[in-house]
């Protein structure tokens, strides 16, 4: 049984099927990119799994435990909670609280989970603060991994759209899910600023981090991915390996898709980086990952 | 009569004005509030009827309310009705909640989906985001339209006098009457302008305190 395991999902918004039974599995510390067209139902899948939608059929397990099954029925609100927690997710529009600063961007929701579960495992005032005096420590770790320990203080604001999606994925990261979702993490940044966050995205790859990212970066997804998923119209076209996927893509669907955006030059355009630099990032990531500080998520 | 004596009348009357605003507001603020949720209800009978609810009172003369809620039981059950003051006051929260209830709306709606659901896939309960992420940001973007509302206020408690509440604009009219002296109608100006201008300093600083961050 994989890590994580997603059966015949399906949802349907009014009429239209959006997804049509999405079955697949990933192991732990594999990266899964999922690409398509718009409107293939890539976002829907990825909201699914962090139920910000409720599919209507299937099961979603992590580690062999149920985190959604469509035939239980409505769940409690604290049950949903529990269960989202396996999951993290990083937004297209970053989603920041403009009117905290980063360091309350990243401790708000640990602190609030934090008091919530100590006061109901019958922990003392005195431990419970302890606990969050780590949080800051745990904060301040993360936003040096990103690279933004020095805007601590800041507000989002202040910040361009790559430091805030930096931010964002640090904030995803405080509360330790076991897979963390990335939803076109770049597509509302200005081609100069993608390949920052696709960098520190690319850094967090390790045995223990388990990651899903919906993306129209087709190089990124080469380099970094375990995985690749083509959806089209709601269902899985193809799924396999970058190489399999990239260079022996099978379905008509597929070498369409990766025609298009070769000739749209989508890859340079979006993200302004060509092959070059990403072998830079690549080298990177993999001299992070020699790194043993790597924070585990 | 002297200066002073007209303006110790006048501060009379001024203190009933005062007293029909922070009670108006006591009420309207949270009133509104529920008005608010209701009409974003996603009953469909709770929405309609809020909604025409606040369609009835922002579309009639707060006057005619006064009279209505003065005078209608009376005449409809025979009973004696409210007080003269107590009917100003319901009036008054009942129609300063209705619009409130449409400045609170606004400001709710206007809160990008994506903070919702960023507080929720952190884990957070409902109330923790209303509260935590939601309501400074509700706050910060309906403070000049509720300033706005609350001037009214201000100048809207001479309306009070419609059923004889002796507020600040009664007091001075009865100076005028009695004593055939015309300027303190016109003086009482100075206490609406007085009492706005300070309003406004608040509104001011509250706008000042929440610009330390965008969006």
């Amino acid at each position: 049984m994989a890590f994580l395991q997603v059966e015949d999902i399906h949802k349907s918004f009014g009429q239209e099927e959006v997804l049509k039974g999405i079955s697949f599995g990933l192991e732990k510390g594999e990266v899964l990119s999922i690409i398509g067209s718009s409107g293939g139902g890539k976002t829907t899948l990825l909201r699914s799994l962090n139920q910000l939608i409720i599919p209507d059929k299937g099961v979603i397990k992590v580690n062999d435990e149920i985190v959604f099954d469509a035939s239980e029925g409505k769940l409690s609100e604290s049950m949903l909670r529990d269960r989202r927690l396996h999951f993290g997710l990083v937004f297209q529009q970053f989603n920041l609280f403009p009117q905290y600063n980063v360091k309350r961007n990243l401790t708000l929701a640990a602190e609030l989970l934090c008091k919530e579960r100590g006061k109901a495992a019958g922990k003392s005032a005195e431990e419970i603060k302890k606990e969050i005096k780590q949080l800051d420590a745990k904060a301040y770790a993360l936003l040096v991994k990103v690279g933004l320990e020095n805007k601590i203080t800041a507000y989002p604001g202040e910040l361009s759209g790559g430091q805030q999606q930096r931010v964002a994925i640090a904030r995803a990261l405080m509360l330790s899910p076991d897979i963390l979702c990335f939803d076109e993490p770049t597509s509302a940044l200005d081609p100069e600023l993608t390949g920052e966050v696709l960098k520190v995205i690319g850094s967090l790859k390790s045995s223990e981090s388990t990651m899903v990212i919906v993306t129209h970066e087709m190089e990124f997804a080469r380099k970094v991915s375990d995985k690749v998923i083509f959806m089209a119209d709601g269902v899985i076209e193809e799924m396999g390996t970058p190489a399999e996927i990239f260079d022996d893509p099978k379905s008509a669907k597929l070498q369409n898709f990766l025609n298009k955006s070769q000739n749209l030059g989508i890859d340079d355009m979006e993200s302004g980086f060509n092959a070059r630099e990403w072998a830079k990032v690549a080298q990177d990531g993999e001299e992070c990952l020699k790194d043993n500080e790597l924070i585990r998520f | 009569m002297s200066f002073l004596e007209v303006t110790v009348n006048l501060l009379d009357g001024f203190k009933t004005s005062l007293f029909i605003f922070f009670i108006t507001l006591l009420g309207a603020l949270p009133l509104g509030l529920i008005i608010a949720f209701g009409s974003m209800s996603k009953v469909k009978i709770i929405r309609t009827i809020t909604r025409t609810f606040v369609w009835i009172i922002r579309g009639t003369p707060l006057m005619l309310q006064i009279i209505l809620i003065f005078y209608g039981p009376g005449l409809i059950f025979h009973t004696n009705g409210l007080g003269r003051l107590p009917a100003v006051l319901v009036a008054f929260i009942i129609n300063y909640a209705a619009y409130f209830s449409e400045i609170y709306r606004g400001g709710i709606e206007s809160i990008a989906q994506g903070q919702y659901e960023a507080g929720q896939v952190l884990g957070m309960t409902k109330t923790q985001i209303f509260f935590k992420v939601v309501l400074l940001q509700v706050i910060k973007r309906i403070i000049p339209p509720m300033g706005n509302e609350i001037i009214t206020l201000v100048k809207d408690t001479s309306l009070a006098r419609v059923v004889s509440v002796t507020e600040l604009l009664k007091a001075a009219q009865d100076i005028v009457g009695l004593k055939a002296i015309i300027w303190p109608i016109f003086y009482i100006g100075a206490f609406y302008l007085l009492f706005t201008g300070l309003l406004t300093i608040l509104f001011r600083f509250i706008e000042k305190k929440l610009d330390y961050y965008k969006g």
